[in-house]
């Protein structure tokens, strides 16, 4: 029942994302609010509604934002994805997991974006996107990584409060 | 005349010698010295007094003192507060009053103002999202600009809020009269944020510092409305036309206030497209 907190959680992170996040620029990239959030909540042992996280924040990007609400779908639910598969293999470094899936999941997304807008005929330059926007905008996801993991991993605990062994 | 007296008698004639030498002005110099030692002395005896005082005194100042400190400093802030909501106030009401001033200055277009209040959240994109919507009669293609120049076009809207496709976005072309030249061009956007003309043809000569306006060709936005300046201009030769990178006359990252042309309704003009067989 408290992961209906989902809602107003990925609601403001949409909203934050949308007017404060998108303003911290480095060169032409950004941070990536939405997708941290989905990155560092599929990560954590005892959460088991990462997809669902996943389909709400597509849900308010897809509705915020111009960009096709497909390439989210694919995005996030690909992060939750390799975030799911990562974590059974280095689940000792949770940290380490993290930088993982977003440095995976960033690119991942670059690359949807890249493929979408070259079939909708967008020119551009592939070296330009990836000095100003990708590049800074990975830059920028790894820092806000540390402190957001950590928020989701608290966050966890309260949503999946542990079990008293009697 | 017994001794007591004698003794009193002496002492009184050395007291009357000593006084009437001092009146006449032969101690001067003794004078001078003994009251500066005695200057000296109460000078350093009354700093002393004044420490001992305020050490006294010292525990109660402090209390009072960091009470007082603690106010100003409240005060300070509450200052500080007031300050930075003014300077926001001035700001505002300086866009506004340039705004106002464009559009006194062109009165054939009605204007809504409105405050920007978001971006795309993707980086690939370049449109922000404005707080007015339907509700104030906001209609999707209604152009937008500041007093500065062109900003975009409202690509969506919502009962309170719209999303404008700047200029900038690689989606975005705008048809545009370079003024020096006289010749019609194709203004592009692009990923990065860069603004680009294309389609200038090689006949014309254009120069770094051109103006740049809308042509109002193509329905898309009225005539005339200033989009910025060349900065410089490519020509290859066995390419068909020049093209010219853009300094675009509005600061895209600065948006704060824009203004909607809302009597402008854009002319869809694709079933007029002749068809290729």
């Amino acid at each position: 029942m408290r992961n209906i907190i989902a809602f107003p959680l990925l609601g403001l992170a949409v909203i934050l994302q949308s007017s404060l996040v998108s303003e911290i620029h480095l060169l032409q990239g950004y941070a990536d609010l939405p997708m941290l959030l989905i990155a560092a909540w599929a990560l954590q042992d005892r959460v088991d509604s990462a997809w669902h996280w996943a389909a709400v924040a597509c849900l308010f990007v897809g509705f915020i934002s111009s960009l096709s609400w497909v390439i989210f779908a694919i995005g996030y639910f690909g992060i939750v994805y390799i975030a799911r598969s990562l974590q059974k293999r280095v689940w000792q470094a949770p940290l380490l997991a993290m930088f993982s899936v977003v440095f995976i999941g960033t690119l991942f997304i670059h690359f949807l974006s890249f493929g979408v807008l070259s079939i909708l005929g967008t020119p551009f330059s592939f070296s330009d996107v990836a000095g100003l926007i990708t590049l800074p905008s990975l830059l920028l996801n790894m820092l806000f990584s540390i402190p957001i993991y950590t928020f989701m991993r608290d966050l966890s605990y309260w949503v999946y409060p542990a079990e008293v062994m009697e | 005349m017994n001794s007591r007296s004698l003794q009193t008698t002496i002492i009184f004639l050395v007291v009357g010698g000593i006084l009437a030498l001092a009146l006449g002005g032969f101690f001067g110099s003794a004078s001078n010295r003994f009251s500066l030692v005695f200057i000296e002395i109460q000078t350093w005896i009354y700093t002393r007094y004044g420490a001992f005082q305020d050490l006294v005194t010292a525990p109660r100042d402090i209390v009072s003192l960091r009470q007082r400190n603690a106010d100003l400093e409240a005060q300070v802030s509450q200052l500080q507060a007031q300050l930075i909501e003014l300077q926001q106030r001035v700001n505002e009401t300086e866009i506004l009053a340039a705004l106002v001033d464009f559009s006194r200055s062109n009165p054939e277009s009605t204007y809504k103002a409105a405050s920007v209040i978001g971006r795309d959240p993707s980086p690939f994109l370049h449109y922000i999202i404005i707080n007015r919507g339907s509700n104030d009669d906001i209609r999707r293609g209604m152009p937008v600009v500041t007093n500065q120049g062109l900003v975009g076009r409202v690509d969506a809207v919502i009962a309170d809020a719209a999303r404008v496709q700047l200029i900038t976005d690689p989606a975005s072309s705008v048809n545009v009269f370079l003024q020096n030249a006289e010749t019609s061009a194709i203004l592009y956007g692009s990923v990065t944020g860069d603004v680009t003309l294309d389609l200038i043809s090689q006949n014309v000569t254009v120069e770094p510092g051109d103006l740049i306006l809308t042509s109002g060709l193509g329905g898309g936005y009225p005539a005339d409305l200033i989009i910025g300046q060349v900065v410089s201009l490519r020509t290859l030769e066995f390419e068909l036309f020049q093209q010219a990178t853009v300094q675009p006359a509005v600061d895209f990252s600065r948006l704060e206030i824009v203004l909607v042309i809302t009597n402008f309704r854009p002319v869809d003009i694709t079933p007029l497209e002749p068809v290729s067989p």
